[in-house]
C-alpha cells in the first residue's frame, strides 16, 4: 500500500504517474466536486425559476421572473429565450415563426456559442441528472454495455429529425423529446412522461453506458457541433500531464480527451465535450482548467512527440 | 488510416447499408409516432387564436407561456395520457371552459404566431362549436331548461331560443339553437349543462359542420332579378322582376 514500495513509471513527460486519490477533508472534497456542485446549482436553479413563476408566481418588479419553459421563455417579460433547435424544426416544416422566437433562438445560439454548445447538457438539461445518476448506479454496481454502439449516430438522430420535421410537418423531435417530457412535468406536475425518462434511465444503466447524452439525443449532437466555435474551452497545459488517464475515467464523453490533439491545440476542441469540469476535479497535476479560447496559448512545439519518440526508440 | 484501408469495399457497402437500414427502420417507427400523435389534434379544443390544425401543431413550440397567461388555469399542456400531442395547449369545457377574457392574454405572450396575434376581439375566436344532443338536452324534452342560451356570453348570436309550439295538450317548447357563425367555442354553455353528461358540447368545427358545395344553389338566396319576386315588400335589392312568372296558376294571387 505504500506509494515508494511501488517503482513508479514516468509519464511521458518524465514526471512520476500519480494516480487520483480523494482528498480525505470535507473542503478538498468540495475541491474536487466544485464544478459538479455548481453544475446542479445553475440545473435546479432554473428549474426552481421556471417553477417557481408558474407556481408560486414569482414576479420581480411586477413582472414574472421566467416564464415559459425551457422550449421557449421570457426573462422578467422582456427577454424572449428559446431552443434554437426547436425553431429550427419548426422552420423545417415550412412555417416562420413570429420573430420574437427568431430573437430569442439567436440569443440562445450565441449564449451556447460562447460557452461551449453543449453546456446547455451539462448545465441545464434536466436529463443529464437522471443520465448522471444512471452512469453513478451503474459504476457502484459494475455493469457492462449490452453492446456497443457509435457515438456518432447522434448526428444520424439529428439528420432524422431535420428530415422527418419536413415529410411529417411537425417538429420531429420536439414531440417526442423525453428532456421537454421531463421539464415540463416538474414544472406543471407529474403524468407520464415519467414513463420516457424511466425509459432513459434503465436504457442508460442496464444497457449502454451514456446511452442516451453520449449516443442519441439529437439536441446534444446539435449543440456538439455548435460547440466547434465556442469560447469556452478546457484549456489543456500539455507539459504537466502524465497521461495518468484519471480524466478519461470519468468523462462522459471520453473520445474529447485524445491526448494528441489536446496537445496539439492547447485545449479540448471538440464540440461534444459539454464543459461538464469532471476531468478538472480529479486531474491530479492540474492539467486541465477552463479559459477562453482565445486566452489559450497554442504550444510553440509539438511538445508531446518528443517523449513518444523517446519511448519508442 | 491502418484501420479504414483494413475494410474491404465488401465491409465497407455492408456497413453502409446497415446504416441506412437502422436509420430508416428508426425513421419508420418514428413518423409513424408523430403521425399518431398528429391524428388525436380533432379532439383537441384549443386557446383562441389558434391557427388551423395542422399549422398549429407545426408552430406551436410546446412552451406554456399561454398556459401561465391563462388567470383561470383553463389551459393546460398536454401530457402523455391527455390523448393530444404532447406538450401542447387545450382545454377540456367541461372542466374549465374559456372566460374570453376581452384582452385574451393568452395570445400576445406566444412567440411563434401559432396562437394568431391578429386576433384582437375575443368574439371573433373559433376555439370550437357547440353542437347540442336534442335527444338528451332538456328544453328539448319540453322543460324549461335555457341554461346554455342564459350562460352564453354571446347570448341571443351564438345560442338562440326558439319557441316551438305544440299539440293543444302539450306547452310550447323553448329549445337553444347555436348559431356558428357567432359561436366562440368557449365552452362556457357545456360547462353550465345540468344533464349528468352534458348535452351541449364544443368540439372541432370540422368534427361536425357539413358543406353544402358548389353544386347545390339556394336559389332564393341569390341576388338575381328572378329571385326578386320571393322577397318581402321592401327586402328587393335588385331591379325589379319581370312579370315572366305570372301565368294562369297564380294569376291575380297577392
Amino acid at each position: 500500500m505504500n506509494p515508494t514500495s511501488k517503482p513508479v513509471k514516468p509519464g511521458p513527460n518524465g514526471q512520476p504517474v500519480r494516480p487520483f486519490v480523494m482528498p480525505e477533508s470535507f473542503a478538498g472534497k468540495l475541491r474536487v466536486w466544485r464544478w459538479l456542485l455548481l453544475r446542479r446549482a445553475v440545473q435546479l436553479g432554473v428549474l426552481l425559476l421556471f417553477f417557481a413563476t408558474v407556481r408560486w408566481g414569482w414576479t420581480a418588479a411586477g413582472r414574472p421572473v421566467l416564464s415559459g419553459n425551457l422550449s421557449s421563455s421570457e426573462l422578467f417579460g422582456l427577454v424572449p429565450m428559446a431552443d434554437p433547435f426547436a425553431v429550427l424544426q419548426i422552420m423545417l416544416t415550412g412555417h416562420w415563426p413570429l420573430q420574437e422566437v427568431l430573437l430569442g433562438a439567436a440569443l440562445i445560439l450565441a449564449l451556447y456559442t460562447a460557452l461551449g454548445g453543449r453546456v446547455w447538457c451539462a448545465w441545464v438539461c434536466p436529463v443529464n441528472m437522471v443520465t448522471d445518476l444512471a452512469a453513478w448506479l451503474r459504476r457502484r454496481l459494475g455493469i457492462n454495455d449490452l453492446f456497443r454502439l457509435s457515438r456518432n449516430i447522434r448526428y444520424t438522430v439529428l439528420a432524422l429529425t431535420l428530415i422527418l420535421s419536413v415529410l411529417t410537418g411537425v417538429a420531429a423531435f420536439e414531440w417526442i423529446s423525453p428532456i421537454s417530457m421531463l421539464h415540463r412535468e416538474l414544472i406543471y406536475g407529474i403524468e407520464l412522461g415519467w414513463t420516457a425518462v424511466l425509459g432513459v434511465f434503465l436504457f442508460d444503466l442496464f444497457i449502454l453506458r451514456h446511452g442516451w447524452c453520449g449516443h442519441l439525443c439529437p439536441l446534444g449532437a446539435f449543440y456538439a457541433l455548435v460547440g466547434k466555435l465556442a469560447l469556452l474551452r478546457l484549456q489543456f497545459d500539455t507539459p504537466t500531464c502524465t497521461h495518468c488517464g484519471e480524466c478519461a475515467r470519468v468523462c462522459p464523453e471520453p473520445q474529447v480527451l485524445n491526448l494528441k490533439e489536446a496537445a496539439a491545440a492547447g485545449m479540448i476542441a471538440s464540440g461534444e465535450c459539454s464543459n461538464c469540469g469532471r476531468c478538472i476535479g480529479v486531474c491530479p497535476e492540474g492539467t486541465l482548467e477552463f479559459n477562453l479560447r482565445h486566452l489559450i496559448k497554442r504550444p510553440q512545439q509539438p511538445e508531446t512527440t518528443e517523449p513518444r519518440q523517446r519511448r519508442a526508440a | 488510416m491502418g484501420m479504414k484501408t483494413a475494410i474491404s469495399r465488401r465491409d465497407f457497402f455492408t456497413r453502409m447499408g446497415q446504416g441506412a437500414a437502422l436509420a430508416a427502420t428508426g425513421g419508420l417507427v418514428w413518423s409513424y409516432l408523430l403521425t399518431q400523435q398528429a391524428r388525436a389534434t380533432p379532439f383537441a379544443i384549443r386557446p383562441p387564436g389558434a391557427l388551423a390544425e395542422a399549422d398549429f401543431n407545426a408552430t406551436c413550440i410546446k412552451c406554456g407561456q399561454c398556459v401561465d397567461a391563462c388567470p383561470y388555469d383553463t389551459l393546460k399542456l398536454a401530457t402523455a395520457a391527455s390523448g393530444i400531442p404532447i406538450g401542447t395547449p387545450y382545454f377540456i369545457p367541461r372542466e374549465t371552459p374559456c372566460y374570453m377574457c376581452e384582452d385574451i392574454p393568452c395570445v400576445p405572450v406566444c412567440p411563434t404566431g401559432a396562437l394568431d396575434h391578429a386576433l384582437h376581439d375575443i368574439d371573433d375566436a373559433r376555439m370550437g362549436l357547440a353542437v347540442i344532443d336534442i335527444e338528451n338536452c332538456l328544453s328539448w324534452q319540453g322543460l324549461r331548461c335555457e341554461i346554455c342560451f342564459r350562460e352564453c356570453p354571446l347570448q341571443g348570436q351564438a345560442i338562440s331560443i326558439e319557441h316551438h309550439p305544440r299539440r293543444v295538450s302539450k306547452h310550447a317548447m323553448f329549445v337553444p339553437l347555436v348559431h356558428s357563425d357567432a359561436c366562440s367555442g368557449c365552452g362556457i354553455c357545456e360547462q353550465a349543462c345540468p344533464t349528468q353528461k352534458a348535452a351541449i358540447r364544443v368540439l372541432q368545427p370540422d368534427l361536425v359542420q357539413g358543406q353544402i358545395g358548389d353544386h347545390y344553389r339556394l336559389g332564393w338566396t341569390i341576388d338575381s332579378p328572378i329571385t326578386q319576386e320571393f322577397k318581402a315588400d321592401g327586402e328587393a335589392t335588385g331591379s325589379a322582376a319581370p312579370a315572366t312568372g305570372i301565368d294562369y296558376l297564380n294569376e291575380g294571387s297577392p
